[in-house]
């Protein structure tokens, strides 16, 4: 059989056979690669996808939920129902101490505030942020820093505005570090600017200023406006979030199936969501190529069916001259290989080429769709032998074909 | 050098048999140029095809240059053909899109020869059948005298023990028939064992021996003298 394969008149015979049906060669061999084409850019793009989703998500803890206070749902404890919940500094303590599984949990209050610059004024969305914040949702900062635990125990007058906001207060190219603006009356240095991300759990926040100044500026003693707690990777944010409820439920005398006594968002949620929809493009992806492989592989086995058929005299000869049935075999299911291994390795390269294409136009940028839309080498390998199987497999139907008639028949004259 | 004792044949048509060959006994010598006559359906071709080793007798014995030919698988049977016999068919049966000198040199490799070995020998074989100057054109170069001469040059490259003809000039107007029968009894008169299937009288009569065949019986088998074909050329 090695033989067989390193003999160049294998390869004259197949080539042979190839030319003699330019048309139906090329027919085939754009099915099969039509297929593999369809698998890797369809692959690639999932990827691609994929990518961008996990670039969106990435600045963002995921297994993370936003816990705050509404109004209770049921009386409790002699309470009326309707009854006003307000979380308290105490509170956030409270679930990082108990609750098994926390990784920490951020306070947070944020409230809407006129801000000045000179004659340049707006209101905007100011947080009272914990340097940790930066943990659950990664700041991109463009200029300077985020908040730290300096500004946190001074209470420094110090803010990190939002790249939004840098346009409405400064000039264009102005150097804005360093600077100050003026939140509800008192001066405050700005430190550093940065860039919105696409993703937001929670309310848009224009700037962020230490908590601890917030509490000050705004008289907030204790109450925080919500909590963000982060779960250890390996735990499950959901019962988490249940755990976190029901202590909190029970500090504030509230009735422990209450369902409106807090509100939350858990991002660990929607993040699964969307793996989950990625997974299912996945599978819908590596469905559609393999049934479109398989497609194109048939026909390669029924265009061979039909030149065995058209072949039969010959085949009858060269039997009659002795060649032996393996041998007639051989060189069908080979041919049927060959075909299938060339249509995939132009699939293949076509594949890769719109790839690139892909990546060229919808892959660049900080907004891009598609981002490094690609498809692993171990994948191609995995297609490639996949159709070689195939091949082989789609090449015995028309090889015992060729041998089943008998030479004295494929001989007869008509 | 061949020889077969009470060959039996017959095939299934439907739900009745049809019993082709009823008992054939027949001896051929080495050197012999045998044709095999008879009216279509008196199982000529079947008995051919049977010496061939194209087909499979149902019963009989049958004997080729000293070796049993028995419980014939596909394999052997290839092997058998390849080595021990040449064929000679009515519509010379050349593979279209291969020249002159790779259809002679088919049997070759499936010998398993090396490229440069068939090359030469089936230059050899051509040059035989004084067609060396045409080993480079297709088939379809080539008028019905030439194809046939390939196809002899393609039956003899392997040196077979036995040459099969079957109705070698069926296909060929009266003057060409005469001249590949030339070339045929040129090939006998160097040694080689000839036998053919014909139902021409004149082709029949440029052998050594006739054997007729009647529904799947021997009428006739004699010796006759030989018509040489270069007296017509």
């Amino acid at each position: 059989m090695i033989k067989f394969l390193f003999d160049g008149d294998t390869w004259q015979e197949l080539y042979d056979s190839i030319r003699k049906n330019k048309l139906r060669t090329l027919v085939t061999i754009f099915g099969v690669g039509f297929g593999i084409f369809l698998l890797i850019v369809l692959l690639g793009s999932a990827r691609g996808m994929e990518n961008s989703f996990n670039r969106l998500f990435g600045d963002f803890a995921t297994n993370t939920v936003f816990v705050w206070g509404q109004r209770t749902a049921k009386p409790f404890k002699g309470f009326q129902e309707g009854r006003r919940v307000r979380l308290t500094l105490d509170d956030a303590y409270r679930v990082e101490d108990n609750i098994p599984g926390v990784e920490f949990v951020v306070p947070r209050n944020q409230r809407g505030s006129q801000v000045n610059r000179g004659f340049l004024s707006g209101t905007f969305q100011i947080a009272g942020d914990y340097p940790l914040l930066d943990k659950v949702e990664k700041k991109k900062l463009i200029h300077g820093r985020f908040i730290n635990e300096n500004d946190m125990k001074n209470k420094r007058k110090i803010a990190v505005i939002s790249e939004d906001v840098y346009k409405q207060l400064f000039e264009k190219d102005e150097k804005a570090i360093g600077e100050y603006i003026e939140i509800n009356g008192i001066n405050f240095k700005v430190v550093g600017v940065f860039k919105v991300s696409n993703i937001n759990m929670g309310p848009p926040i224009n700037m962020h200023i230490p908590f601890t100044t917030f509490q000050q500026i705004f008289n907030q003693a204790g109450r925080i406006g919500w909590m963000v707690i982060t779960a250890k990777p390996e735990f499950n944010i959901v019962q988490v979030e249940k755990d976190s409820k029901l202590l909190l439920k029970n500090t504030h005398k509230i009735h422990p199936d209450d369902r409106r006594a807090f509100g939350s968002a858990n991002a660990g949620q929607q993040f699964a969501k969307v793996t989950g929809f990625l997974k299912g493009m996945q599978f819908l992806t590596w469905f559609v190529g393999i049934a479109t492989l398989i497609a194109g592989v048939f026909a390669i086995g029924n265009i061979l069916l039909i030149t065995v058929k058209e072949r039969t005299k010959e085949i009858g000869l060269r039997r009659a001259i002795g060649a032996t049935p393996l041998e007639i075999k051989s060189q069908v299911i080979l041919e049927a290989i060959v075909l299938c291994l060339i249509a995939s390795i132009i699939g293949i390269i076509f594949g890769g080429i719109t790839l690139m294409i892909i990546n060229a136009t919808a892959g660049q940028g900080p907004d891009a769709t598609l981002v490094n839309p690609s498809v692993s080498i171990a994948v191609v390998l995995a297609a490639l032998l996949i159709l070689i199987i195939l091949g082989v497999l789609i090449g015995l139907i028309p090889a015992f074909k060729a041998t089943s008639v008998k030479p004295i028949e494929a001989l007869r004259e008509e | 050098m061949l020889k077969i004792n009470q060959l039996h044949k017959s095939y299934k048509i439907g739900d009745s048999s049809l019993h082709v060959l009823k008992g054939i006994d027949l001896s051929v010598e080495e050197g012999e140029m045998v044709a095999i006559m008879g009216s279509s359906g008196s199982g000529k071709s079947t008995l051919l095809n049977i010496i061939g080793m194209l087909d499979v007798a149902d019963s009989g014995e049958y004997i080729l240059d000293g070796l049993p030919i028995d419980n014939l698988t596909e394999k052997k049977a290839a092997v058998y053909r390849n080595k021990f016999l040449g064929f000679i068919f009515q519509s010379f049966n050349l593979i279209n899109y291969k020249n002159a000198l790779e259809n002679v040199a088919l049997p070759l490799y499936y010998q398993g020869l090396k490229r440069k070995k068939r090359q030469e020998l089936g230059m050899f074989h051509l040059d035989k059948v004084g067609l060396a100057d045409w080993a480079h054109h297709l088939p379809k170069e080539l008028s019905g005298g030439q194809k046939q001469r390939v196809a002899i040059a393609r039956a003899l490259a392997a040196n077979p023990k036995l040459l099969l003809a079957d109705e070698p000039t069926g296909a060929l107007d009266t003057t060409t028939s005469y001249e590949i029968m030339e070339f045929i009894q040129q090939l006998n008169d160097e040694g080689k064992t000839i036998l053919m299937v014909t139902h021409e009288e004149d082709i029949a009569n440029m052998c050594k021996r006739i054997v007729r065949l009647r529904d799947g019986v021997i009428m006739e088998d004699k010796a006759i003298t030989q018509v040489r074909a270069s007296q017509y050329v």
